[in-house]
């Protein structure tokens, strides 16, 4: 099953993730959002972090979701390929997110992702998909 | 992408109006500056509804503005300018968007074109290496403990006092380079932690070293109290912003905002609108924040300024004295301020929010230094990196109408999918080249999705610009060369 598709904005770029449950297509996002970064198959599994997140609703979670994993990138350098999403319910997440420091050697940065955005947010609880939009 | 299609009210050659009926919840109609060959590009996607969307935020007063190189943003529009009364408004930290002060500023130099051109390898060379740009990039700068809370009081000050840049470098930064009313307590661990590495450092993105050549002057008087004073006279642009730091105040605000419009009763069509009332607590805990970050970006550049003069003096065997790297002016292009202006004939305090917009203030404004007194605010719009970009002047007009603000750049038309579907990074590399732009980057894909034909056409930009008199067109440049983060 197909994890995710990019969609077109003028300025951004966004995708579509999709999943046999939201525990799936979360993490599918997040798999994507780095997708977008880098190429995930150069990642490899070397360090766990523990994520959890806590929201007023489904549709901020989903955005903290993303926006904790690109503050991982960003101030602590670390490519995420995998995530185990072992609690999701409308307001808590819990994780173990695998992947390893960036290096430079390694891996190729193809953007630079500043935030998932609320944008457009969209989450559909029968099809299991979820849309969202990035600032670039 | 869907294609907008309300209906607009034609005022003149360069103004267009969406009433306040367009949708409802709308408190103030829609101005939008534009020509009519661009409004067909501005209808391709949903800019317009953006506009409507931040309309409807409470306190709103006479319009929400699309400037000329308004393009569809994520909340508010690009280009997008909306002023709240202080005592009913909200200030929405989606309305200054995640890149806090990303701005602009532009160094001239005492040299001509001729002077540098068998060196442009060399000088690019040098500027590439000596600003640390693109993703992941980590600065030279070691902050320790709480410096980075100085840095964020102090902005370019912090910095000239380090010793990076000079004492006069501050008069020509908006605000002195250094709101006033930050509060680092305000500022979280998370976006202290992104920030504290990432100062003195470039980014990605938009984000841009450019080294140009003066291609045209129009008020020859006006540009030579800038510094801008013959064709071909070599000047840089130094176009960067508050980095993770910023990125992380918007999240943890934008985030703070919603449980506040809970707690105050306010509805958005859309919810990275979302804003809490200026006076509250929560808008007086953003706005302290958003200064923090803006000060941040631009002890950033300031850093970066430092750097560019000791790598050109260096490249060229210049003194300083002689290479006459003086900064004319920087603006910054992602943020809201309280300002006073007169609405409907009366003095008001309003929250401006500018999102891809400059402020444009009038010869003899208060806010202005002694320097440009007589001629107005530098206005500083940087274009794509393969055509031209401008210095224009803030008017009376711009204060009358817009807010004192003006468009902020080129403004994309093309996604960045599309732009690298059209092109390859090698092959606009090779365009750029063979119009004689020297450029240096990290990332071929970063350059793709900046290639020339993904913009607007920046002379159109700015020729609505100053034909509807909001700001003045001074000297147009030429990029020769490029560092793309």
């Amino acid at each position: 099953m197909r994890k995710y598709r990019l969609t077109e904005h003028t300025a951004d770029i966004g995708l579509v993730a999709y999943g046999s449950n939201l525990s799936e297509t979360f993490a599918n996002a997040a798999y994507g959002m780095f997708a977008i970064i880098t190429n995930p198959r150069k990642i490899r599994e070397r360090e766990s972090r523990r994520v959890q997140i806590s929201a007023l609703d489904t549709e901020i979670l989903l955005a903290e979701w993303l926006n904790r994993l690109i503050y991982y990138f960003d101030a602590r350098m670390l490519l995420f390929k995998r995530f185990e999403i072992s609690e999701l319910s409308d307001t808590h997440l819990t994780s173990v997110c695998h992947g390893e420091k960036f290096d430079a050697a390694r891996h190729e940065i193809k953007m630079g992702i500043k935030a998932a955005t609320y944008h457009n947010l969209a989450i559909d609880r029968a099809k299991n998909r979820v849309r969202v939009l990035f600032d670039i | 992408m869907p294609k907008w299609t309300g209906t607009l009210e034609q005022i003149d050659e360069y103004r267009w109006r969406i009433p306040q009926s367009y949708k409802p919840g709308m408190r103030v109609p829609e101005l939008i500056f534009a020509d009519k060959a661009m409004l067909a590009h501005i209808r391709e996607d949903q800019a317009l509804e953006q506009v409507a969307n931040v309309a409807t935020l409470p306190g709103i007063v006479n319009y929400s503005m699309a400037m000329p190189d308004i393009h569809w943003g994520y909340g508010f529009p690009i280009g997008g300018v909306a002023a709240m009364r202080i005592t009913d408004g909200v200030v929405s930290p989606g309305g200054v968007g995640f890149d806090i002060n990303c701005g602009v500023r532009i160094l001239r130099t005492n040299l001509v074109y001729d002077e540098i051109k068998a060196r442009m390898k060399e000088l690019m060379d040098g500027l590439f290496n000596s600003v640390p740009s693109g993703v992941g990039s980590a600065g030279k700068i070691r902050l320790r403990g709480k410096e980075i809370d100085d840095v964020l009081v102090k902005g370019s000050r912090w910095a000239v006092n380090m010793g990076y840049g000079r004492r006069e470098d501050l008069a020509a930064t908006e605000e002195n380079g250094e709101l006033p009313g930050a509060d680092p307590d305000r500022v979280s661990g998370r976006a202290k932690e992104r920030g504290t590495p990432q100062l003195g450092t470039l980014g990605s993105g938009n984000h841009f070293l450019e080294v140009a050549v003066v291609d045209e002057i129009y008020e020859p008087e006006t540009a030579a109290v800038m510094g801008i004073d013959r064709p071909n006279q070599v000047v840089l642009f130094i176009h960067c912003g508050s980095r993770g730091l910023g990125h992380q105040v918007a999240d943890d605000y934008i985030r703070y905002m919603m449980t506040a419009m809970t707690k105050y009763g306010i509805n958005v069509p859309d919810r990275q609108l979302a804003g809490g009332p200026i006076k509250s607590t929560e808008g007086q805990a953003y706005l302290a924040a958003m200064r923090g970050a803006a000060n941040f970006a631009w002890a950033n550049r300031q850093c970066i300024t430092h750097w560019v003069r000791e790598t050109f003096c260096k490249v060229l065997e210049l003194s300083d004295r002689d290479a006459g790297l003086e900064l004319i002016y920087d603006v910054t292009h992602n943020i809201a301020k309280i300002e006073e202006h007169v609405v409907n004939g009366k003095k008001e305090t309003l929250c401006v929010h500018r999102k891809g917009a400059t402020r444009a203030f009038p010869a003899g404004h208060p806010a202005l230094p002694p320097q440009y007194a007589g001629i107005g605010q530098p206005v500083l719009i940087p274009g794509d990196m393969g055509r031209f970009s401008y210095v224009l002047v803030g008017s009376e007009q711009a204060m009358k109408e817009t807010f004192g603000s003006t468009c902020h750049g080129a403004g994309r038309m093309q996604s960045r999918t599309a732009a690298k579907k059209h092109q390859s990074g090698r092959e606009v590399l090779n365009a750029l080249q063979a119009r004689g732009i020297t450029v240096r980057t990290g990332s071929l894909g970063g350059l793709a999705e900046e290639a020339s034909e993904a913009y607007k056409d920046v002379n159109a930009v700015v020729g609505v610009a100053h034909g509807a008199g909001i700001s003045r067109r001074v000297a147009r440049t030429r990029p020769v060369g490029v560092v793309k983060g």
